[in-house]
């Protein structure tokens, strides 16, 4: 048989079948991964989607600090009972601003794609704190840390410039208030309110999260992340295929 | 471990160790603000350590031109130790989470010791620490045998083994501390991808220049795999970790790509670091400490060019079948379902391959424990390639997705196949490197043995029926048309299924510990230089080599 035969010769040579390895291998991925770039239509347009601020931002770090993608997934799949469950099926344009995605692969606890605006802030801070306050038969671990540890918001803006640089629509006033944009947030009474709201837009939530205006902590950034989740856009809502989608 | 290397080799092995040490002080000046400054001092440290084990034997006698006869064992031996080191702390963290995941307050009250932080040190020092060693120290035996020719010098082997080890050590350090890129089985960060590249290199150098040397026209089926891992891993790993750090003077950074590009990308790699460090490069252990511990040559010649082959081709197009229903296009999803089905082909033919090879064997299969180890695992490796492509169709995905099935299926694997293969390889490993008669205890062979797969069935159907009900749970509708349980309820039920898969991880970890135990008293009994077999030489023009038979 010829092809065992060529194989009897390529086996005689190490770069050959090195080579042969890699060519093999790589068509694969190059017929999945390369067009996914190219065809419009793996993404769809949402020209009024809105990025992080530099609080949520702050607030998604932690969440991958915190490993919270290992339980918890940011995908409603186009199912029946994932629809009905957590809301209108995940887009593709909901992340393409999510350097990674976390769109996860395990649901220990439910999916947060849409848990923005679910619950208040008060009951986040109580669920995090301790989720068996609020969750009786919870076994999610308990964050107390969150509410100690101050954010840091030194880098805020190094973070902001590195996302511009990936193509996130950060603009450079942006990022040069990112430090006071994230304190300002969470700081209803601060001066640089109005910053926040003229650079992320009007419906930013702006408010002590915590429901401590004077310090800024790790609580208030992920409660401003979880409370923006699948909120970015409302590519969802106008999707001419969701009639009939369930709520929550 | 110093006075096998030349004067020369010493030398160099100062500076890089030197340099490695600075890099890791200039890592800690500019990271001062940032956890980076705290892993700078783990790189310092970490080579400060290596060079005062240098600088111990550095005027010991250099070796003389003897050990041009015998093949460089020196790394494989302390490569099989942290490999086993590696399992050992790995398997404990990951009962520890297990036991959890049952009874969420069993922990302290501080950051680095929540669930979220600690699974992934199970995961990393699970497969590249246990895994990754065993794997560097059974390809550094097996390239050297069938090539019937020794490493050619003594420095990179060990270049490899202890810049690997860095390599995981930053990994399982930065996970407490909070540096992590939260990309699945790729979490380490940008400095520690861009050091594990200069340590693959090499890798794949020493490898290629092992093979040069060879004395055999012909390159064993083993050492194909061992290409394929360390060729593919390559690959997958650069085009996985593109990202852009924040600055020169922080642990974070951003990947390039984003959202469904970017789950895309990370899929591909997941799943092919299955293919090809869990499957490619253990294929390799299994073609050469199979047969010969089965003292059986392999069934099929091509069979294993089938195989190999399919293996390389089709995994490669698999990765999407972890996107089912998701946002990425659904021609995506269809490609990776089909290639995941046509993939059970070459899987079967390769544990088809191993089982009928141990044909005219099996008495020996009964006796004795260490190819009973293997014999097992290729049985799961079987079973856990026929789970795998029926949990690739779109219908039964919808039901098994984001459940625990789908650990399940990876422990079916990682225990079953990975961990059982590796474990067979190591006790047939043990007794050539210490030049030993036999291993210390083969009664405790067998304890482990039981162990072994007693856990490992005790984990995989509890963690089938939890995934199974949870999935089930998940999309029961009441008669009048509404879901029929909460999501809290799915977490309630699953509370006797996680006391019984944390028992079964029990059971796996003791099997680990009894193992470690009794390879540590084989190296403690003494040499048995009838051991020292004629056969076990490479073939060489130096003098005082007596010329090899033919190998096995």
């Amino acid at each position: 048989m010829s092809i065992f035969g060529a194989h009897y010769n390529l086996e005689r040579h190490s770069i050959g079948l090195a080579v042969a390895v890699v060519a093999v291998a790589s068509i694969g991925g190059l017929f999945e991964i390369a067009p996914l770039f190219t065809i419009d239509e793996t993404v769809e347009s949402a020209p009024n989607m809105r990025v992080y601020t530099p609080l949520e931002l702050a607030g998604r770090n932690i969440y991958i600090r915190e490993g919270c993608y290992a339980c918890h997934s940011q995908m409603i799949r186009t199912l029946r009972d994932d629809v009905e469950r957590y809301g209108h099926y995940s887009l593709a344009v909901e992340s393409q601003y999510d350097h990674p995605m976390l769109w996860g692969s395990k649901r220990t606890g439910p999916d947060l794609a849409r848990v923005g605006g679910k619950y208040s802030d008060q009951w986040h801070v109580a669920h995090l704190d301790n989720p068996r306050h609020v969750v009786p038969k919870s076994i999610m671990p308990s964050y107390t840390w969150l509410l100690r540890n101050e954010q840091k918001t030194d880098d805020l803006g190094d973070q902001l410039r590195a996302l511009q640089r990936l193509g996130v629509p950060y603009t450079d006033d942006m990022i040069a208030h990112a430090a006071e944009d994230a304190s300002a947030q969470a700081n209803p009474n601060s001066e640089d309110v109005s910053g926040v709201s003229d650079r992320y837009g009007k419906d930013t939530n702006i408010r002590a999260f915590d429901n401590d205006p004077h310090k800024l902590t790790e609580m208030d950034a992920l409660v401003a992340y979880l409370q923006i989740l699948g909120k970015l856009t409302d590519a969802a809502e106008k999707d001419p295929n969701s009639a009939g989608a369930g709520h929550d | 471990m110093v006075s096998t290397l030349t004067k020369n080799e010493r030398h160099f092995a100062f500076i890089i160790s030197v340099a490695v040490a600075i890099c890791g002080l200039v890592m800690a000046a500019a990271g001062r603000n940032d956890l980076l400054g705290t892993h700078g001092f783990v790189v310092f440290f970490f080579a400060l350590g290596v060079t005062f084990i240098l600088a111990r034997g550095y005027y010991d006698p250099e070796p003389g031109a003897e050990r041009f006869a015998a093949y460089y064992d020196e790394p494989i031996k302390v490569g099989v130790i942290l490999a086993m080191s590696w399992a050992v702390f790995a398997m404990f963290v990951g009962d520890w989470v297990a036991w959890l995941l049952a009874y969420p307050t069993l922990t302290f009250d501080e950051p680095w010791a929540s669930f979220g932080r600690l699974r992934p040190i199970h995961t990393t020092g699970i497969i590249f620490g246990f895994g990754g060693n065993a794997l560097i120290a059974t390809s550094f035996h097996v390239m050297q045998r069938t090539s019937r020719a020794r490493m050619p010098d003594q420095l990179s082997p060990w270049f490899v083994l202890i810049g690997y080890n860095l390599f995981c050590v930053l990994a399982v350090t930065g996970y407490p501390l909070g540096i992590t890129q939260s990309k699945e089985y790729a979490e380490p960060e940008w400095y520690a991808d861009i050091w594990l590249v200069i340590v693959w290199v090499t890798y794949l150098a020493l490898y290629l220049r092992t093979l040069a040397r060879r004395q055999e026209p012909h390159i064993y089926v083993a050492n194909w795999y061992f290409l394929a891992f360390i060729l593919v891993v390559a690959v997958l790993h650069i085009v996985n970790n593109l990202a852009l750090p924040i600055s020169l003077s922080s642990a974070k950074s951003f990947p390039i790509f984003s959202g469904v590009q970017d789950a895309m990308t990370q899929w591909w790699y997941g799943h092919n670091a299955v293919a090809f460090f869990l499957t490619a490069g253990f294929l390799g252990m299994m073609y050469y400490y199979l047969p010969t511990r089965a003292q059986r040559p392999i069934f099929s010649y091509r069979l294993s060019i089938i195989s190999f082959w399919g293996i390389t081709f089709l995994y490669m197009w698999a990765g999407s079948h972890h996107l089912h229903y998701t946002a990425l296009p659904q021609w995506v999803q269809t490609l990776g379902m089909s290639f995941s089905l046509m993939l059970l082909v070459p899987s079967w033919a390769s544990a088809g391959n191993a089982l009928l090879t141990l044909n005219g064997a099996w008495h020996r299969v009964r006796d004795d424990a260490t190819l009973r180890f293997m014999m097992v695992a290729a049985v799961f490796y079987g079973v856990s390639t026929f789970e795998g492509s029926f949990l690739a169709i779109r219908p039964v995905n919808s039901l098994s997705h984001y459940t625990d099935w789908t650990i399940g299926h990876v422990h079916a694997g990682a225990l079953g196949w990975v961990a059982l293969i590796t474990f067979g390889a190591i006790y047939s490993l043990v007794p050539i490197l210490w030049k030993r008669e036999r291993i210390y205890s083969p009664a405790l062979v067998e304890v482990h043995f039981w162990l072994a797969l007693a856990g490992t069935l005790i984990y995989v159907f509890a963690m089938w029926n939890s995934g199974i009900v949870q999935g089930l749970m998940w999309r029961t509708y009441t008669a009048s048309g509404t879901l029929a349980y909460s999501f809290m309820d799915s977490v309630v039920a699953m509370h006797p299924y996680y006391i019984a898969r944390a028992i079964g991880g029990l059971l796996f970890f003791v099997g680990t510990v009894v193992g470690f135990y009794n390879i540590w008293m084989t190296i403690r009994t003494p040499i048995n230089v009838a051991r020292e077999l004629a056969t076990d030489r490479p073939v060489t023009e130096h003098a005082g080599a007596p010329a090899a038979e033919p190998a096995e």
